[in-house]
Parts: structure tokens; sequence; C-alpha cells
């Protein structure tokens, strides 16, 4: 029990009070999750039934076409949609044969609803359970919502994955069940270091391909590796499943409370726990310590974006000395974050929603040495002189667990370490 | 409903966005759902812009829906205006927003803003993001623009500049300096550079040059009837273009034409030796249908390509792009349906591509070269250095950026003579021609694969290629090969033949020699 972290003295924020301000939200839409949802799940295609913009959302998220005929694309609503709803869904089943027709590798088919599918009430999961049954047993259909009026960013993934629980098959083996889409690496070393205390099985949702055997049940005991899936975790509960809260596994730190909460979960005795951690303990403190040193004694504003806030605030104050001035976050779901929250000590300003102009007011006036927001404002920033951390990055790259503790503190480091090195001058 | 991977044109707001973007002293409040903020980042991260744009968008939620999405606009729009003091406004609708129905336009001018308020009507369900640009920039100017007293001298406005726009911040340099050296001097450049005061003065130009007609031709139009302007129809891209546009502008305003070519290089490189390797290379040219016109003149008539197909994303264009192919005794493909592009390239085979970013990747996946010539626009679209495609340094800008995904001549020469050079074979890969990564399944030199697998057919007909002729096919240098193929199958299926031999490939070739 020794490897649990130590709180602070003077007490964690998670009785703090959160400022709470209603203005323009500067953030995506849980659609953007599909850009790395669909990476994971290799057999799955996303059909976004929405607008123009929608796709054009997609297509900017995503950056780069990389991929010639890629696993998502988007249902554009014309005007002749608009008229009658029962058109819309005749013309969503038309739509659906000619895709699944061309994509005979297809096995799972997310609908996925927008702001203007919800807003015309369109119902998809009529046509998805319509079109399970049609395509049964080859392809499976499920739906949920991507929609900007109901979901921020990181939700997208936490209403697809709560889209899959309730489909999973009943198990009632002991098993634990890691919850979170990670980069593959990222996940074999978490299964790795779990395998090695004994821990097991040890599954994973998203599986990467369908036809896994995944199934859950009261016997099933799960961790999430992300903070944003509270209604996933509602779902998993509904089935019977029990969760281990625990801190964040970000830094060497959350990682390890991450690791023992689990191991204490499945009786590891402290020898096993160290042998297996002291090393890439030790590796990930290093790796830290060295990645760090531009941070140490600066301070951080996190605007809301993907939830991941909280615990990377709690990771930089700890683990890479670093004062975080306001901490802002889309959502804060407490019997989740909970234990990050015990974890940071009381200070920053911690924030729930947005209203951008008045944000950007407050970190004008405090100056922060960094500052980690959306595209939308990183170089509107960089042009008042603030160093900023773009956050969606932060979604995207490998951060998790020990391995990649250092990786995490360099992202952050990068742009301070750039400023420093440019010696770009002044205007003649 | 109408499936889409990927888009040639965003929504109409984000036209809208590209005119207020580009403006100075206007601010858009747009009633749109939280998510729809993502458009900032296309100006601040493809264009590094180092300002939000400036728009306010209501983001509202799916609890404000059944209570209060028309209050939540009332309040954007008078803080928005208490905190950024714009000379105008303009406001709309998003897609969802217009499903809604709060109609920003008649709540707004009822809330006593003392300044202009121009409402936008932007059908998301109908049109796309060039319409909303045109659309928004024609209400500014029909809202704003007054008859005012003349400029003594001769002047005129640019218009059809917009944030995000394909290299339109340098072709207003160079369109600049092309008047000046006529002794026109320029009133106002919109909407990107302008203010709704400027707006209000361009009556005072003697005429409009209508630089993009994808953005501003219902503005040109309209100011030709109310301000009595007319417009240039020339879009000044290529040499031959521009020489036609000093002539027109010269015809409009009774001066003298004078285009200073002296630092015009485009005839002279393309008719300097190296450029032989150029005639009659076939190229497929697609984007909006301005710059497709552009660039089909520019192909043929300076460069010496062939044009073996050409069309455009924008409806608006279909009409003019429809006949322009007519002239080049091609197909027009009019679509925005990238997979269309992709067939319609995959089976014309041509040597090299004139296109968006979006054919760049299909060049990239088929092996041909691409270069890119219009919006959808790109981070790399936005170069640090100068680089117009209007007027004398446009050519310039036009022959380097195209000639150069292709081989240069002597090279192409050189690979001839050596190809069966140990050091030179296919797999080594020519040094800079990023659309050849060389496949390493392709090397002609390992182990022949059973005949059944070396079968290929031609697009119609069904013709087997011998492993020798295979064989001998992959000695021709690779940016012959796929011409070389698709000669010999078409070749072979017009005589009947199924099987093409070695002797069957060199007859096609001495058939098509030129």
């Amino acid at each position: 029990m020794n490897d649990l972290p130590r709180l602070p003295t003077s007490g964690g924020c998670r009785d703090e009070p959160i400022l709470k301000q209603r203005g323009q939200r500067e953030v995506f839409c849980g659609l953007t999750g599909i850009i790395w949802l669909h990476r994971k799940m290799q057999d799955a295609f996303f059909l976004v039934i929405g607008s123009r913009t929608c796709a054009h959302l997609l297509q900017s998220a995503a950056g780069v076409m990389i991929f010639a005929e890629p696993r998502f694309g988007t249902a554009i609503l014309e005007e002749s949609d608009l008229a009658g709803l029962a058109d819309a869904q005749t013309e969503l089943d038309k739509v659906v044969d000619q895709l699944l027709e061309r994509r005979t590798d297809i096995r799972q088919l997310f609908l996925v609803g927008s702001c203007p599918s919800e807003v015309i009430k369109l119902d998809l999961s009529r046509a998805a359970e319509r079109m399970t049954e049609k395509y049964a047993p080859s392809v499976r259909v499920l739906n949920f919502s991507g929609s900007g009026i109901e979901t921020t960013f990181t939700q997208g993934e936490d209403a697809c994955l709560a889209s899959m629980v309730p489909v999973l098959p009943e198990t009632d083996h002991r098993q634990l069940l890691l919850v979170g889409a990670l980069p593959d690496v990222v996940e074999e070393q978490a299964i790795s270091l779990l395998t090695q205390m004994g821990i097991g099985p040890v599954r994973v949702l998203p599986a990467p391909r369908a036809d896994s055997d995944l199934g859950v049940g009261a016997d099933t005991v799960f961790a999430l590796t992300q903070p944003f899936l509270g209604d996933t975790h509602a779902e998993l509960e509904r089935r019977g499943a029990r969760h281990i809260a625990a801190p964040f596994p970000f830094g060497e730190e959350g990682t390890t409370a991450w690791l023992r909460t689990i191991a204490n979960e499945f009786g590891v005795d402290d020898e096993t726990f160290e042998s297996v951690t002291a090393a890439p303990r030790a590796r990930a403190r290093k790796a830290i310590a060295q990645a760090s040193e531009s941070l140490r004694g600066k301070s951080v504003f996190f605007f809301p974006d993907s939830q991941l806030e909280i615990p990377l605030a709690r990771f930089l104050t700890r683990e890479c000395g670093m004062q975080a001035i306001e901490v802002g976050a889309p959502f804060i779901h407490k019997g989740i974050i909970g234990p990050d929250l015990d974890m940071l000590a009381q200070g920053p300003v911690l924030s729930e929603g947005q209203d951008v102009d008045l944000q950007l007011d407050r970190c004008r006036a405090a100056r922060p040495d960094l500052t980690v927001c959306g595209l939308g404002l990183a170089n509107p920033l960089e042009a008042e002189g603030l160093s900023t951390k773009w956050a969606i990055e932060l979604v995207f790259t490998p951060v998790h667990f020990y391995e990649q503790a250092g990786d995490l503190a360099g992202l952050f480091s990068r742009p301070l370490r750039r400023s420093d090195l440019l010696q770009l001058g002044v205007r003649a | 409903m109408k499936l889409t991977v990927w888009t040639y044109e965003g929504p109409p707001h984000v036209g809208a966005m590209r005119v207020a973007t580009g403006m100075t002293g206007l601010h858009y409040v747009l009633h749109a759902p939280q998510g729809d903020t993502y458009a900032d980042l296309l100006f601040t991260m493809i264009e590094r812009r180092d300002h939000r744009p400036p728009v306010t968008y209501t983001t509202f939620q799916a609890r404000d829906l059944g209570s209060d999405t028309a209050n939540l606009f009332k309040k954007s729009l008078e803080d928005a205006y208490a905190r950024y003091q714009p000379e105008a406004l303009i406001v709309g609708a998003s897609c969802t927003a217009e499903l809604i129905q709060d109609d920003p336009g008649g709540m707004s001018e009822t809330m006593g803003i003392p300044v202009p308020v121009i409402p936008l009507e932007l059908p998301s369900y109908q049109r796309k993001e060039n319409f909303g640009a045109d659309e928004t920039f024609f209400q500014i100017v029909r809202t704003l623009a007054k008859p005012v007293e003349r400029t003594q001298q001769i002047t005129c406005n640019l218009i059809g500049p917009t944030a995000l726009g394909f290299r339109h911040r340098d072709d207003i340099t160079e369109i600049t300096a092309l008047l000046s050296d006529m002794g026109i001097s320029v009133n106002v450049v919109a909407p990107m550079t302008s203010s709704p005061s400027d707006i209000a003065r361009m009556g005072a130009a003697h005429f409009n040059v209508l630089m993009y007609p994808e953005t501003a031709e219902s503005a040109a139009r309209w100011m030709e009837r109310e301000l009595d302007q007319p417009y240039t129809k020339t879009v000044p891209i290529g040499v031959g273009a521009t020489r036609d546009f000093v002539r027109e502008v010269a015809e409009i305003t009774g001066l003298d034409p004078y285009l200073d070519e002296s630092r015009l290089r485009l005839p002279w490189y393309s008719k300097s030796v190296d450029s032989t390797y150029l005639t009659g290379k076939r190229v497929f040219i697609f984007g909006d249908g301005t710059h497709v016109a552009a660039a089909a003149r520019v192909a043929r008539d300076e460069m010496g390509f062939e044009v073996v197909g050409l069309g455009c994303y924008n409806r608006e264009m279909a009409r003019p792009v429809r006949s322009l192919a007519k002239d080049y005794g091609v197909g027009a493909l009019i679509t925005d349906d990238y997979l269309e592009v992709e067939r319609s390239i995959e089976a014309l085979q041509p040597e090299m591509i004139l296109g968006t970013q979006m054919e760049r990747h299909i060049g990239k996946r088929l092996g041909i070269p691409c270069a890119v010539i219009s919006a959808p626009v790109h981070v790399q679209d936005f170069p640090a250095r100068y680089s117009p495609q209007m007027g004398i340094e446009g050519a310039n800008v036009l022959f380097d950026t195209w000639v150069h995904p292709l081989v240069m001549g002597l090279e192409e020469h050189l690979l001839h003579m050596f190809r069966d050079d140990f050091e030179f074979h296919d797999a080594a890969g020519p040094s800079h021609h990023g659309g050849h990564a060389p496949k390493a399944a392709n090397d002609a030199t390992s182990a022949p694969a059973p005949a059944a697998t070396e079968t290929k057919t031609a697009g119609d007909g069904c013709v087997i290629w011998l492993d020798d002729a295979e064989r001998e096919l992959k000695k021709i240098p690779f940016f012959v090969r796929g011409k070389a193929r698709r000669n010999t199958e078409t070749f072979a299926t017009e005589r009947g033949v199924s099987e093409i031999s070695v002797d069957t490939l060199y007859e096609a070739k001495a058939h098509y020699a030129r």
C-alpha cells in the first residue's frame, strides 16, 4: 500500500469551488473521436448522418488525408431529406446498402448522430436495429451520438464505447477490463505489466475486431484508462461490472497509483509489484526529470478540451514542478476524476465549461508561461507572446504509462525550449 | 442523402467566415452549436493567422434547444458588439441553427445595434462554401457600398480575395503592381484587407477587377448595375491571359496597354530545348472552375501539354467548364465526389495531374506526379515566399511548380540511356520524384510470379500480358510505362489480340510513335 501517492497536506481539490461560466465554448464536437476510433477498431465503419459541416470537420480534424478510402464517411442530409422523416430512413438504408456492398471488409457499422440529425429527431437506434437484423450475422450495426449539442470532443469516444456495452455477451468469468482506446504500443505495455503481476485475464474495450469474444458480467472489474468515459462507466455498472477507481496513468506517479489500485484488487503482494514496476518506474522518473527541466517553476493554464486537464495538471504540478493557474475542463465528473482531484494541491482555479472570451481575459491577465489550448486559440496566443501547447496532441499521441511519461513531459516542455532556442530578434 | 468521404468545399457559413476573416472591423455572429468552432482552426492553423477569426458562435447545446436559443443569440450579439465594437456585423445560422429557425436576421433588426447588421441567408443543405463567400460579399457590398464621386485619377477595386484563398495574398501584390505600371491605382481590395468603411467608398473606383469569380461575381454584377462600374472578365493567370487582361483593362479605361515583360521567363523556358520533353505530356486538370480554365490554357498553349481531361467541383462553374472542355475535345467532369475524380484519373492514366490537394493524394496513390493549382487549401499552399499565380511572376511560378514534379528533360534522356544500369533500376527510384516511391513487390528482377497473377486486364476488353512482354514492359522507364501499357492494350484490343507478346508491345510502340 505504500505505493499509493501521498496527498497534499493542504488538502486536495475535490471539494474546491468550481467556476462555471456560460458563453461561447471553443471546443470540438464528439465526431472528432472518429479519427482515432476508426484506427483502433479495424473492421468498423463510422457513418455520420449529418451535414456538410460534419464532413468538413472530420476532414479538417484529420488534418491530412492519408487514407485512400477511410473507414468513415458522412451521409450528407439534403433539402429533400429534411422535408419528411420517412424518406430519411429509406435514404439511409440506400446509403448503407451502397456502403456495405462496396466495403465487404466491414463487420461493425456505427451510425453516428450529429447536430442536424438530432434536431430533426432522426431515430438512428431504430435504423440500427433494423439494419442489424438485415445484415446479421456479418455486420453488427450500432448507433451513438457525436453531435455538438450533446457531446464535447472526447465524449464522442465515450458515447461510442457506451453503445457497445449493452450488446456485449454475458460472461461470469473473473476478468479485468481496461476501458479506453489507446495506441497499441501503450495498450500492450499496460497488459504486459499487469500480466507480469499475475493479473488476468485482461481484456480491452474497444477490442480491435468485432469477432473477439469479449463479454462482461458481475465478475468483471474494470479500470478506465481515459477520464472522459462517464457514460461507458455507467453502462458497465449496469451490466454488473465493478469500477476500480484510481488516478489516471499519466506520469510515473499516476501510473504507479493506477497499477497499485488494480493490483490491490487482485491481491498482488508488494514484492511482486515492486519487482515488476521497479525498473520501468526508475526509467520513467529519469525520463521525466530530463524532460521537465525547463518546466520547473513555470506556470500553466489549461483551456477546456479533452477532459484530460485535471490528471495532466496533477502530473505537471507534482512531477514536473509546475504551478497551475487555471485548470479548465469541459466537464468534471468527480466519480471518475476524484482520485486525481485529491492529489491536486489547492491553488488553481478549477473551471468547468467555458466562456472563451472571459477565459482569454483571465489568461492574458495571468500571462502563464505555458497555455494548453485548442488549435483555434494557439497561434493567436503565440502572437500575443504566450507559449502554447495544442491540446489535441495529448489525445493523438501515446502518453500513458511509464515508458511514455518522459514523452508526456516533453510535449509540454518543447514549446518552452523552442521559444528559448529561437533568436528571431526584433524588427529593425 | 449523399455519401461523402472527402469534400472539396465546406458549408456556406465557412465561405462567410472567409469573407469576415479577410476583413477588418467586421464581426460575424453565427448561430451554431458547440463544435462548429472547429472552423477557427482552418484560419489559425492552415493559414497561420495570428488572430482568431472575428466570429462569435452561440454554441448552443441540447439543453438550450427546448428553452431559449433565440435569447442566446441575442445575448451573443450584444456581447460581441460590446466587446469588439465593429463597424458592421454580419449575422446568420449554420446548418443546425437553420433547422431551429430562430431567424437571426429578424432578431438582430429589433435590437437597436447602432451599426449596420447584415443578415445572411445561406442555405446549408443546398449550397456550399464558394456560394457562401460570394453571397456574403455581395450582401456586404449591397448594404454598404453607395454611389460616391469617382476618383480623379483612374482607379479600380480588386475584388474576390478572401482569407484561406489559394495564393490570394500574393496575387493582390502582383496585380496591384501590374496595374500601377499602367498608371492605375487601387482604390479598395475587398473583401480581404478591407473594412466596412472601405466598402462604402468602393464606388469611387472607375472599374472592378474581378480576380476570383467564385467569390465576387455577384458583387461585381451588382456594382456594374448600381454603381456603373464595369468589371474585367479575364482572369490573368498565364502569359496569354495576362496579356489579354492588360488589353481588356486598356479597353475599359482608354489607357494604352502596357505590360512590363522584362521579368517574364515562362515563354523562353518553355521554348528552351530542355523543355522538349514536356511535349504532349498528358495532363488531367481539376479544381475550381476559374483556376481550371486558366490552367487548361497554360497547359496547352504555353507548356505544350495535351489536356486529356478536365473538370471542376463547383457546380456554379459547370457551364463555362463544359464549354471549355468542348474546346479541348475532352469530356468535362463536374462533380464534388472525390471517388469519382479518382476513378476518372485512374481510367485516363495521365502523366501529370494539375489539381487540388485532394488530387495530390490521388496522384500519390497512383504514382502520378501532381502540381496543385487550386483550393481547397493546405498549409503548404501558404508558402513563406512570394508565390503568386497571376501576372508575370505568376506565370514564372506556374512553370516552376508544374515542371518540378516531373523528371527534367536531360535527366529523362539519361534515365533512358542507363535504364539497365545496375544502380539505375526501378527500385532505386529517381532522386526527387515524390510520386514514385518504389514498391518492393514490383521489382522486375524478382522471380517471375505464376502466369495467372501476371494477368492484367485492360479497362474494357480482356487482354492478357504474356510473361516475356510483362518483363519487357518493366524495362521501359517508369514514367512512360503507364502510357506504354495503355497504348499496347488499346492497340491489342482494337485488333482483337487477346495475348500481348513482346512483338505486340513493339508493334504498338511503332504504331503510336510520334
